[in-house]
């Protein structure tokens, strides 16, 4: 009876362990955004023209904002969510450090132009005071976390959601949440992998954006799923007390 | 979400956080970004970042203060709102008792 069980705990553990060690077996790299001064020149002013658009619409949607307190309020917590999770380095399986980008909330509760906003805000905070990230590469990581991220997790709540009610089916609302942070997040280290893949093709494009996904996206498995859960929680919060807001919003129905 | 569910998930993140520092026990878990680097000067041998972070290289205790006050900025946030919707809401109950 005990050696049965024990045998199915292995051969249930076994595809965890084979990841693990598959993991582990690649360098480690310390993944974050792209560097200062490590993309090329056409490549930083191509990013920024691509996110001007996004950010002018952004901070247009904001300004309709600045005269509801309460949306303003929820605005600055969105805000503040980038803050503390994009500033927490986090160990990951690879043996090195990453930090997730919070920017899965922002994206759910007021989609990804505003979200774009908050997300530059964060990036030069990083780039001026911390040397993290870059003023030359501000564009791409602009792109990448602050755009193309919450898009994604905006586009995934959206379609996971469906046509659920909070009130009646908070299961699903909340799977819809935690499946828009995790895969946002995500993807934002996918989409730096082809930007650095891009600038630095090498000898060929996709062996060149094959040791950055490996770099960039592995790391950020674990680190996804942290966010995820965590989103998950404070919408929760903010889902029994903001309700008005929320339907004005349309993040229910 | 009830209370007993949120310290269940908490512990799931922990003991995501936790995990890799005793799975890969040997890793350095440094901070510097100098390994994503040698991956690009694996691939293009010739290039040369072409501009320097305006603050320059901080020493690692400076850079760790300022992340905590990165991190310190989006918490207070978090933390207002989180008390004044509690209040709000202590507020309202006894209005309507």
């Amino acid at each position: 009876m005990k050696v049965k069980t024990i045998r199915g705990n292995f051969v249930r553990c076994f595809p965890l362990f084979s990841f693990l060690v598959l993991v582990l077996s690649t360098t480690p790299v310390y993944a974050m955004h792209i560097m200062e001064g490590f993309l090329p020149v056409g490549w930083c002013i191509a990013w920024a023209i691509l996110c001007l658009p996004v950010l002018f619409i952004g901070i247009k949607h904001i300004k309709d904002f600045q005269t509801d307190s309460k949306m303003t309020m929820l605005l600055a917590l969105a805000g503040g969510f980038i803050f503390v999770l994009s500033a927490l380095k986090i160990p990951s399986v690879t043996g090195s450090c990453s930090h997730p980008t919070g920017t899965g909330l922002a994206a759910i509760l007021f989609g990804p132009a505003v979200t774009s906003v908050l997300g530059l805000i964060v990036l030069v905070f990083q780039a001026l005071l911390l040397a993290h990230g870059g003023l030359t590469t501000l564009g791409a990581n602009v792109f990448s976390m602050a755009i193309v991220g919450p898009l994604a997790a905006y586009g995934i709540y959206k379609a996971v959601r469906g046509k659920a009610d909070y009130e009646h089916n908070k299961k699903r609302v909340l799977l819809a949440v935690f499946l828009a942070a995790t895969l946002g997040d995500l993807i934002t280290y996918v989409v730096t992998s082809f930007q650095l893949a891009f600038a630095h093709p090498g000898a060929s494009f996709f062996g060149s954006l094959g040791k950055f996904l490996s770099v960039f996206a592995v790391t950020q498995i674990p680190l996804a799923i942290v966010e995820g859960i965590i989103t998950t929680i404070l919408f929760s919060f903010i889902a029994e007390h903001n309700k008005e807001e929320l339907s004005q919003l349309k993040v229910f129905a | 979400m009830k209370k007993s569910t949120i310290v269940l998930l908490l512990l799931v993140v922990l003991a995501l956080v936790l995990l890799p520092i005793f799975v890969a026990k040997d890793a350095e878990f440094g901070g510097a970004d100098d390994q994503a680097e040698d991956v690009i000067a694996d691939i293009d041998e010739n290039y040369e970042p072409w501009f320097e972070p305006p603050i320059g290289d901080l020493p690692g205790e400076i850079e760790s203060a300022l992340f905590a006050l990165q991190a310190a900025i989006g918490a207070g946030l978090i933390g207002y709102y989180i008390g004044t919707q509690k209040s709000k809401e202590k507020n309202s109950k006894q209005a309507n008792a």
